[in-house]
């Protein structure tokens, strides 16, 4: 048993050292290079690997096939950067005239804010913070001015309505460009109760008097909120969010009263669970400078004793990726109790039994879930 | 050491076990399979290609193999994956090995991005290359193969690599998957072809796999400067038209067949311009190889010197 988990923890060890030491990595042997490749690749942090190289000067140093996988990555990410900054442009051009405050969320936000996790990370779609009651106006507009409602069955289209936090997605005409409008951070139905409003008047403006992100703590406890509770079965929780948590903390935990408020802050929100997962986690792996005091004063956030000691199991086993060729079953069960955790949050436990038995009942029907090659192709990065 | 070194019970074991390293072009992969008929394939058709030496970083781990768990026997098929991930619906066991060449080129096409990636085949002789982008049908393989088994070097049939650094075209000398009519066309056209069999019923239709001349894989290390851009078209019982095309149009024409050229941005508009530049740029229509291939022999041979 302990054997066949050896490769499971060089994999990990790999990744987690390369993250933390970058500098370390050209005396790398090439089979570990090989190994670290395959699963940044999976973890999607091999742009973020580069930016550490380049700003360190080492590319130069590195086996020349390393390089080239990480140059890869690099043209991609530049390229996404282009694209996501002209579909903000061509939004504030289609809105124009409708006054409402547009909050860019996660990478949107990261980019168009200059903030230190957009540095080598991948930009999949725009997402977009609006208040509710303007939803129809903005999705009426857009529709009106090149973007179309991407085609999924009535249930999904009701699921997004109804219980979601978002509208399905807008994807323009020509440009392919997705755009995720959302109007609370969790489902409706979530057991979290999440208000949007002190989110909109805490927001930042950005350069654009229109733009806007959200306030440092909300937007470090947004990510950890996307982290824990938008699962997928398949990819366990996403490392590349604790990442952009870490690089948010180290950046915003230098302003002056960030960290007295971080913790108050989420007990407004009911975010404070989250917050105290993501920063036990961000510390433990990324050695994330978090003070003391902080992490005292969320004690009482913590879960009681045995669910603790479980998560603090499960957690680490759902964020990092695997060996590829030996894939762990205890990796793949922690995964999918992670999953099916984040969704008993989303929704209370009636809805969410008919929610599961919607979608097994598609899959024993032989729904394959649609391959959409354009996201699958980013994967690749 | 070439795939030809391995017994076809050794490539059988390494296919099963740690997988087998191979070597295309600028690209090291290595293949995993429990599939007999595709170590059957592979042995065939892979024999002259080069193993990458032990100590090499491996750029893309594939296989095509048996799904797991119940589904094994209730239909036989075959999947692809890439680094343990399955991205695609199962395959019919019988199309494995073109599902494998198809994979192959999709992690080529959707990772290295730190190339260019015309999509364009590539055939060199003395040093200069002409490079045929085309979309799929307009028959670029066909004329590809013929070409290389008339004296001209394989780039590649589908990928037109180009080194940013230099602007130089690395040759990716892969399997050439025929089409239908083509297979018939190339086997009259050159009896002695290497083509492997055919399969039925693709998703693309019958489609064999011809094994370029062991040359070309052989030399497939040896980078090669672009000289002429020719675009090609198959029309039924048309006469041979040669005729060179406008700078312009042939800027327009590299630039829309790319698979990244959005992707490198600035940089694929520079290299697609000192190509354009550098190059000569044709129209051609035919109908029978033998025509289009002389005609491209006699641009080779009036630009000596």
């Amino acid at each position: 048993m302990a054997k066949r988990d050896d490769p499971t923890r060089r994999a990990r060890r790999l990744l987690l050292e390369a993250l933390r030491a970058p500098e370390q990595l050209p005396a790398l042997p090439p089979a570990d290079w090989e190994l670290l490749l395959r699963v940044a690749r999976r973890a999607r942090v091999l742009g973020r690997l580069e930016s550490a190289l380049d700003r360190a000067n080492l590319l130069g140093k590195l086996p020349p096939r390393a390089a080239a996988h990480l140059r890869a990555a690099r043209n991609v990410i530049e390229h996404r950067k282009t694209l996501i900054s002209w579909e903000v442009n061509r939004l504030l051009w289609a809105l124009k005239g409708i006054e409402v405050p547009l909050i860019l969320l996660k990478g949107t936000g990261y980019l168009l804010a200059m903030l230190p996790p957009a540095r080598g990370r991948i930009f999949a779609d725009v997402d977009l913070l609006v208040p509710e009651e303007r939803i129809g106006e903005i999705e009426e507009r857009l529709v009106e001015r090149g973007w179309f409602k991407t085609e999924i069955d009535p249930y999904d289209d009701r699921y997004y309505r109804v219980w979601m936090h978002e509208i399905p997605p807008l994807r323009h005409r020509e440009r392919g460009t997705e755009i995720d409008i959302h109007h609370r951070l969790l489902p409706k139905t979530s057991h979290l109760k999440s208000d949007p409003a002190p989110l909109f008047a805490a927001a930042r403006p950005l350069a654009d008097p229109r733009l806007r992100v959200l306030a440092p703590a909300d937007m470090v406890l947004h990510a950890l909120v996307h982290l824990f509770l938008e699962g997928d079965p398949d990819e366990g929780l996403r490392l590349r969010d604790l990442v952009d948590v870490h690089d948010l903390l180290c950046h915003h935990g230098q302003e002056p009263g960030f960290w007295a408020g971080l913790a108050p802050r989420a007990h407004e929100l009911g975010f404070q669970r989250p917050l105290f997962y993501g920063l036990r986690h961000a510390q433990r792996l990324f050695g994330t400078p978090i003070p003391a005091d902080v992490l005292r004063g969320l004690a009482d956030a913590a879960p009681a004793w045995p669910i603790g000691a479980l998560m603090d199991r499960l957690i680490p086993l759902a964020l990092l990726p695997g060996h590829p060729d030996h894939p762990s079953r205890l990796a793949t069960l922690a995964r999918w109790l992670i999953y099916v955790r984040a969704h008993w949050l989303r929704m209370p436990p009636g809805l969410l039994a008919k929610h599961l038995s919607h979608k097994a009942w598609l899959r024993f029907r032989g729904f394959r879930k649609r391959v959409d090659l354009a996201q699958l192709d980013l994967k690749q990065q | 050491m070439i795939v030809g070194d391995l017994s076809r019970r050794e490539l059988g074991e390494r296919l099963a076990g740690e997988g087998l390293a191979l070597q295309f072009g600028p690209f090291n992969l290595r293949i995993r399979s429990n599939l007999d008929s595709f170590a059957t394939h592979a042995h065939q058709l892979y024999e002259p290609y080069p193993l990458p030496d032990a100590t090499e970083i491996v750029d893309f781990h594939v296989q095509i193999s048996a799904p797991s768990g119940l589904r094994r026997w209730v239909r036989r098929q075959a999947c692809f994956g890439v680094d343990g991930q399955f991205p695609f619906a199962p395959y019919t066991v019988e199309h494995a090995f073109p599902a494998l060449e198809w994979g192959i080129n999709w992690c080529v096409g959707t990772r290295a991005h730190y190339l260019l990636m015309l999509h364009s085949a590539g055939v060199e002789r003395d040093g200069r290359a002409i490079l045929f982008p085309a979309s799929p049908g307009d028959g670029k393989s066909t004329l590809c193969t013929a070409l290389v088994h008339s004296g001209w070097r394989l780039l590649s049939d589908e990928f037109g690599l180009v080194r940013p650094e230099d602007g130089m075209l690395l040759p990716l000398p892969r399997l050439i998957p025929l089409k239908n009519e083509s297979i018939e066309v190339i086997r009259k056209f050159r009896p002695q072809a290497v083509i492997g069999p055919s399969f039925l019923k693709t998703r693309k239709g019958t489609v064999a796999h011809v094994r370029p001349p062991v040359d070309s894989i052989r030399r497939a290390q040896e980078a090669a400067r672009p000289r002429w851009f020719v675009f090609p078209r198959w029309v039924a019982d048309a006469p041979l038209s040669f005729e060179p095309m406008p700078k312009s149009q042939a800027f327009l024409m590299v630039a829309t067949n790319a698979f990244n050229y959005e992707v490198l941005d600035e940089t694929a508009f520079r290299l697609v311009t000192e190509m354009i530049r550098s190059c000569d740029s044709y129209s051609l229509i035919y109908s029978d190889l033998d025509e289009a291939v002389g005609a491209l022999d006699e641009l080779s041979r009036a630009s000596d010197g």
